[in-house]
């Protein structure tokens, strides 16, 4: 298939960046849409020209490193997929693409459609763990039984790869789905409870701080979202916020 | 004396790690604070490590080529994790693991280090329990498991078909605490360009920041590689697209002997390639094969015909298919260990039977498993004389409770829905069971450094067993190198923090800002990518599933002439100070152009079959084992360990001789 693409492209963080127009022509459907990227960037390279960076490590859909905004949706028209697993024939021959970076001012974009998630990184960093160190000698681990439906529901959770896709689609930039995902995890094991309080009003304060909007319940971000998080942990969260405020020793 | 000194300690070998933990060194709490540990690599090894070295005192620092540590292509681990826990009952028990790993590996690892592995592999699972890992659970909360190739007990603990992602996310999170106390200084989106060595000893490292492009100097008083495998080499793979040898490479060149490079596990069940365009494999977890049947058509007329679209597999009768794994392994069937499934696959699609237009493809049929347990949930059910229908239906739905993300996954990428015609797999190269040697303690040949998790060699010996990959990486990050480390810090407590501004440092910074300036003013017509895939097609086809002395020794002349080639006519645009993955990827690639011509000279030297390293010279030639791999423990029972010496193919071969005290040597039959 033959497709044209209007790529964005901003030489660095400084950069005000414009879109740039590449045709494309003989793409299999078969490719998935990085590797559609990839022979347009070995014909940017024989051309002379840069060629467009983008954000990609696995390919198969769990490292959470590819990103793109594709004709106005993250990742792309396929739902619960990463960028990396959309494939071509999802698209049209003779289709125009737009491929923008994740959007959102706690994302800056560091060159074409490379953004900077490290606020992500200080959000967990705030409270995103157990404080359980490493120990010749824990308790044996079928010492503390876990019901079925909870270490599910805390698996669930868990599945969220932090690409930040909730984040570019909402109106508001919110995180809150991302943080949601990790605090949902943890309120649902027996090893959360002890840092529990802390851990909801550390994390949402650094979400607050990085720049991120708050969640008007549009939803967008459950749609987007390539691993299919639900919407519920989010009121989670804000039951485990609220508890936490008029509770907290702090 | 040899160089080599395993360092194993003395003693029976259930006492050796209890023994040694006794014995070794310690450095006192309040020391621990003027001691830098550098950590390179933040996958389940590097970051278990950084994390629980930064617990115990230690002031590390951490880097990773990714934006984040939790990105690390441990992350994409399907199946599992194994542990001798028992709780199945089955008898199960530490010697059991040791037993089957030792065995699974063909002989060609060291005993002792299987045996600590074996041992600590329960406190894993609890450890991570502890830090709130998700792990599958049975209804009465505790702990479930499954089964895995080529062993006859369930030790393998999951967290769906996401256990790496699980297990990475937890290590993540015990780092996050650290960074959070200022314990760990992450190094996100930095690579390692060179390791600088100060009176012999690893002292630093040179470090790219690959938004900026500065060369950076940062010193340490050890340090630690934990930077993955190489199967990148073979261009396809099912590893991630940034996975790299360079920092083994760069530790390799400074004196760190490479070991076994040639044991590389080609895994059965990928998703074969498309086209050309195909920038890497997707593997379909093994555990496919406990309820799929592989095949591929008995007559030629029929191969031609589905490759042409004129008729579907579905047509084709039971009598028209080669069920070959069923007829050449009747003990285990399709259960045979990895290394004997994709050996088999390549035998049938190099006689002309693969079934896709490539030529390489071979079919998992799901067929057979759909009838057998629709039928058996209508008699749970009570549906009496159930129609095809509704056998087929009920046969469906407990396949997608088993395998449903797996299935999605392939429809996704193949766009064929494989519960209604089989699946079409291929091997692919999937992890590398040799690398950096090292010793007990986890040391390379160069002092102060350090290799762990699949960046070493140590513990898989020839073929590593599903869901062991994750074991040893937590094992060597949480529980060995924690102990091990002290023990060569312990004479660091004076010696305060190691300058940058020594002439190593300089001097290590300047050829690596040198070696980027030759690359970037190559300014040929070729792409990065263009020798990565030559590279990969000759390394695939000769020094792939089946290896012999003709095709290795073409390969070592082939790869060198792509490598001067690539010096002299590679194009990498852009600049060397500013975000560059061309650069980046150029600077890869010419480090799996040298490594390319040690692994196939070291399979070369390797004149015997045993697990992933097969040599067509070596195949048993009369008997019920005829045609099968042969091994030959009289000659080849060593560890090959290569010192580098200018040109790949000028390195020097060291022996480490394998002792069997405690098992004895057996040919692995799956007939």
């Amino acid at each position: 298939m033959d497709l044209t693409l209007k790529v964005w492209r901003q030489k660095d963080k400084n950069d005000k960046g414009r879109m740039e127009t590449y045709p494309v022509k003989g793409i299999s459907e078969h490719a998935s849409f990085l590797e559609m990227l990839d022979v347009l960037n070995e014909q940017l390279i024989t051309q002379g020209t840069e060629p467009v960076a983008f954000d990609h490590d696995c390919r198969e859909g769990i490292c959470g490193m590819c990103s793109l905004y594709i004709n106005g949706e993250a990742h792309g028209p396929d739902r619960k997929v990463t960028t990396c697993q959309l494939h071509m024939r999802m698209f049209k021959d003779g289709e125009t693409i737009y491929i923008e970076p994740f959007r959102s001012k706690a994302f800056p974009v560091l060159k074409d459609l490379v953004v900077d998630r490290t606020s992500f990184e200080r959000i967990q960093q705030a409270g995103g763990f157990i404080s359980v160190n490493t120990s010749g000698n824990t308790q044996d681990a079928n010492a503390l039984p876990i019901a079925k439906p909870m270490a599910d529901k805390a698996m669930d959770a868990a599945t969220c790869i932090g690409c930040g896709a909730c984040v570019a689609t909402c109106k508001n930039s919110s995180a809150m789905l991302f943080v949601a995902a990790k605090v949902a995890q943890y309120s649902y094991l027996p090893q959360g409870q002890i840092e529990r309080k802390e851990r909801v009003l550390n994390m949402v304060d650094q979400m607050d701080k990085e720049g991120f909007g708050n969640c008007t319940n549009t939803g967008a971000c459950e749609v987007e979202c390539p691993k299919g998080i639900s919407l519920e942990f989010i009121a989670r969260m804000n039951k485990e916020y609220v508890t936490a405020s008029v509770a907290s020793e702090k | 004396m040899s160089k080599l000194d395993s360092k194993i300690p003395k003693g029976p070998l259930k006492d050796k790690w209890t023994k040694h933990k006794n014995d070794i060194n310690l450095v006192n709490p309040a020391n621990k604070r003027h001691i830098d540990i550098i950590v390179v690599g933040t996958g389940l090894a590097g970051g278990s490590a950084a994390a629980s070295l930064a617990e115990m005192g230690y002031k590390v620092k951490a880097f990773a080529y990714q934006d984040s540590p939790r990105r690390a292509h441990s992350i994409a681990a399907q199946g599992g994790i194994n542990a001798a826990k028992n709780y199945q009952n089955d008898g199960d028990s530490t010697h059991r693991l040791f037993y089957d790993t030792v065995k699974g590996g063909d002989y060609r690892a060291r005993e002792g280090n299987v045996y600590r592995l074996a041992e600590v592999s329960a406190n894993i699972i609890d450890q991570c329990v502890a830090q709130g890992v998700p792990f599958a659970r049975e209804y009465g909360g505790l702990l479930d498991n499954r089964s895995f190739g080529g062993v006859l007990v369930s030790r393998t603990f999951y967290a769906k078909g996401q256990t790496g992602q699980q297990l990475l996310l937890g290590a993540y999170s015990a780092m996050n605490r650290q960074i959070g106390k200022g314990k760990i200084t992450m190094y996100n989106r930095h690579e390692m360009m060179d390791i600088v060595k100060v009176d012999g000893k690893a002292r630093g490292i040179i470090a790219r920041n690959m938004i900026t492009g500065e060369i950076e100097k940062h010193s340490a008083h050890a340090v630690v590689i934990a930077s993955g495998g190489y199967g990148n080499v073979f261009f396809l793979s099912t590893n991630a697209m940034g996975s790299n040898v360079s920092a083994a490479w760069k530790i390799h060149k400074k004196g760190a002997y490479f070991a076994n490079p040639c044991y590389t596990q080609i895994h059965p069940t990928c998703i074969p390639r498309a086209g050309d365009f195909q920038s890497k494999l997707t593997l379909m977890s093994e555990s496919l094969r406990n309820d799929g049947r592989i095949w591929v058509p008995k007559n030629m007329e029929d191969v031609m015909a589905i490759r042409e679209g004129k008729k579907k597999p579905t047509e084709l009768t039971e009598d028209e298919r080669d069920y070959y794994l069923e007829r050449r392994y009747p003990a285990f069937g399709n259960l045979v260990p990895r290394d004997v499934a994709s050996r088999a696959a390549k035998e049938r699609c190099d006689a002309g039977y693969g079934i896709n237009a490539t030529g390489e493809a071979v079919y998992l049929d799901f067929k057979s498993a759909i009838n057998r347990y629709g039928n058996e949930k209508a008699l749970v059910t009570g549906i009496e004389n159930p129609s095809d229908a509704k056998v087929l239906e009920l046969g469906e739905g407990v396949i997608e409770e088993k395998y449903g993300n797996l299935f999605q996954m392939y429809e996704k990428i193949v766009a064929e829905n494989p519960y209604k015609t089989p699946m079409m797999i291929y091997p692919a190269v999937h992890y590398t069971m040799g690398g950096i040697w090292c010793d007990y303690n986890l040391m390379t040949t160069i002092p102060g450094c350090y290799a762990a998790g699949e960046a070493n060699f140590s513990d898989h010996g020839a073929n590593r067993l599903g869901a062991s990959a994750l074991m040893q990486g937590l094992a060597d990050g949480y529980f060995v190198l924690p102990y091990t480390i002290g023990d060569y810090l312990a004479d660091d407590i004076r010696t305060g923090t190691i300058s940058t501004d020594l002439p190593e440092f300089n001097e290590a910074a300047k050829d690596v800002t040198d070696q980027l300036e030759k690359l970037i003013n190559i300014k040929g017509s070729k792409s990065v990518d263009s020798f990565h895939k030559r590279l990969g097609e000759v390394m695939w086809n000769k020094v792939g599933m089946a290896r012999n002395a003709k095709g290795l020794t073409e390969a070592m002349d082939e790869i060198k002439a792509i490598r001067e080639d690539f010096w002299k006519d590679v194009r990498i645009p852009g600049g060397m100070n500013e975000l560059n993955p061309e650069l980046e990827k150029a600077t890869r690639v010419a480090d799996f152009l040298e490594l390319g011509e040690l692994f196939a000279k070291d399979a070369l030297a390797r004149e015997e079959s045993c697990g992933g390293h097969f040599r067509e010279e070596s195949v048993e030639e009369d008997g019920l084992q005829k045609g099968e791999a042969k091994r030959n423990d009289k000659d080849f029972a060593y560890v090959a360990a290569w010192e580098y010496k200018g040109e790949p193919r000028d390195a020097e071969m060291h022996k480490e001789e394998l002792e069997f005290n405690d098992i004895e040597l057996k040919t692995r039959s799956y007939k």
